[in-house]
């Protein structure tokens, strides 16, 4: 069925589970509905593709509302691995993959993964630290050059 | 609704998947292929059971599902079926439109 929307471009730019889901989640829904996707990870969202870290991701306990906890209990230490503990457990019963293995989902499905040139040398990183299914660093030149066609939408989280 | 699809009358939903999978034929199949442009090759047949035979045993469908199936992975999935892999596959299938997410 032909779709308005034909690429969606994804700018992953936090570390939290939240975040880095919400974009896993749209990024492969968009493949499996025959829309290209993309995801370029800048700032605090390289911890997703950063192979000793990815799988540490947490749950933002303090400043987040939806927690519906005292931000000064969510201060407190254990009170974010407590939470996501907890946020992984729901997850995983509706089948959704940790962070390694989505990243390869993607992958496989034809999602372009990217590492923002400018965050990688920020935070001093190299290719080896970031997952193999990495499809290369970019600057935002280039990146803004992969959205240059009509149907594509870009979205920041 | 329903449908005349290879000279059968078949009662479809809104997006055209059979609503009722035992009046699902091969011929069926091969035309709702037609339609989306795949011409079907043994592959994509035993690719077609499995999925049915997954959907009798009332697994959930999903992309994880696949890569997990051992009977092929997620970019054969794709290469088979494009645009649209589970969505595409499971129409041709006769089995209903999976509702996951993921």
């Amino acid at each position: 069925m032909a779709t308005k929307v034909k690429k969606m471009l994804f700018i992953l730019s936090k570390a939290t589970i939240e975040n880095a889901y919400a974009a896993f989640v749209m990024a492969n829904g968009a493949r499996m509905e025959g829309i290209e996707s993309e995801i370029f990870f800048t700032f605090f969202g390289l911890e997703a593709i950063q192979k000793k870290k990815l799988e540490h991701l947490h749950v933002a306990t303090v400043g987040n509302p939806g927690m519906h906890i005292p931000t000064m209990l969510g201060g407190l230490p254990g009170m974010e691995a407590f939470a996501t503990k907890m946020m992984k457990k729901e997850m995983e019963k509706l089948d959704m993959p940790p962070i390694g293995e989505f990243l390869e989902i993607l992958s496989d499905s034809g999602c372009k993964l990217w590492a923002c040139k400018l965050a990688v040398d920020m935070f001093h990183l190299k290719k080896e630290d970031l997952i193999d299914q990495l499809d290369g660093i970019l600057t935002i030149g280039d990146f803004y050059s992969r959205a240059d066609q009509e149907g594509c939408q870009l979205l920041f989280i | 609704m329903d449908l005349n699809i290879a000279g059968i009358r078949v009662d479809v939903t809104e997006d055209g998947y059979l609503t009722d999978v035992s009046q699902w034929t091969k011929e069926i199949g091969i035309e709702i292929a037609k339609e989306e442009g795949i011409t079907l090759t043994d592959r994509h047949w035993e690719v077609i059971s499995w999925l049915q035979e997954q959907v009798k045993n009332d697994v959930a469908l999903s992309v994880r599902g696949i890569k997990n199936s051992g009977v092929l992975d997620i970019k054969e999935f794709y290469a088979l079926f494009p645009g649209g892999p589970l969505k595409i596959s499971t129409k041709i299938a006769g089995v209903p439109k999976p509702k996951s997410c993921i």
